[in-house]
């Protein structure tokens, strides 16, 4: 059982990592370092439904780590980190609330990654003329936000069984 | 879980988010309408001069040896007093104080533009 968990969070985490060096292979910019599509976002979207929330977490933070290390730079992470971990205690926050469906829960996740970005970008940069960028990146971080959330709601339909069978999931209802 | 891919509560959660980014985007179209901090006079393309709008002052513009226009700052606020075109439309458009703001004199190819003096104007908005 738990070796199983292990490759199964090892799978997630290479996922993940794919996903990062699709979207870096993708040139999108919004004029702010750091601030991307948000593919990854599909994975902890997932996994906050699938697996639970620390594993979600922990994913999250490797994939950062990793991702950095490979495909960027120090401030790269640092951008990533501030906005993974913002979006996460936001959709986690939301999921508990078992008010919203995952296509909500993505939205937020988007939309809260891209201002954590910006509220980190707004530091280093030491200007708040950058928040003028506030409303492009809420309007992207949903658009992305919706798009991640459909696919994740099928993908969670679709695996839901899977998971359980092999005991996956922290969730049984 | 059931099946529902959409809720009320979706909708609603989505469309407080975009409510709040259209908050943001007027806020932010105010924000840039904030007061300037110079006016810079153009003449057919080519910076004629830069004023301080805090200086109250008489401008004459003169085209070619001839004073065409007038352009008078008073209480920070930069107006057209005096043009010698025809229409004269540029005399009745509104005193402009706010950055972007402008005033045009087509026939003479004249324009007043409002503009924050870069980091003067960033002095002058802590300071306040």
């Amino acid at each position: 059982m738990k070796t199983k968990k292990v490759a199964f969070l090892g799978v997630f985490l290479a996922l993940a990592l794919i996903l990062s060096y699709v979207e870096s292979l993708i040139p999108f910019y919004f004029g702010i370092p750091g601030v991307k599509l948000g593919l990854t976002n599909l994975i902890v979207v997932v996994m906050l439904y699938l697996c639970g929330t620390k594993e979600a977490f922990a994913i999250s933070m490797l994939r950062i780590m990793l991702s950095g290390f490979l495909f960027g730079n120090m401030f790269s992470i640092l951008y990533s980190a501030a906005g993974g971990l913002l979006s996460f205690l936001v959709m986690y926050a939301l999921k508990r609330t078992h008010k919203l469906k995952v296509i909500s829960i993505s939205v937020a996740g988007g939309v809260s990654h891209n201002i954590g970005q910006l509220i980190v970008a707004a530091f280093v940069v030491e200007t708040y003329n950058i928040f003028y960028y506030m409303p492009v990146l809420i309007f992207a971080g949903a658009l992305t936000g919706f798009l991640i959330g459909i696919l994740g709601q099928e993908f969670i339909f679709r695996f839901q069984k899977v998971f359980r069978e092999h005991e996956m999931s922290e969730e049984r209802d | 879980m059931s099946k529902k891919r959409f809720g009320k509560n979706d909708i609603l959660f989505i469309g407080g988010i975009l409510g709040i980014a259209l908050l943001f985007m007027l806020l932010v179209f105010f924000l840039q309408n904030k007061e300037g901090a110079c006016v810079e006079v153009t003449v057919d393309g080519k910076v004629y001069g830069t004023y301080d709008l805090n200086e109250n002052q008489e401008i004459p513009i003169t085209i070619d040896g001839e004073v065409t226009n007038v352009l008078t700052i008073k209480d920070g606020k930069a107006k057209m007093t005096d043009a010698d075109c025809p229409d004269h439309l540029c005399m009745h458009q509104k005193a402009i104080s706010k950055e972007k703001e402008t005033i045009v004199c087509l026939p003479n190819k004249v324009v007043a533009e409002v503009t924050g003096s870069k980091e003067k104007q960033e002095f002058d908005s802590i300071a306040r």
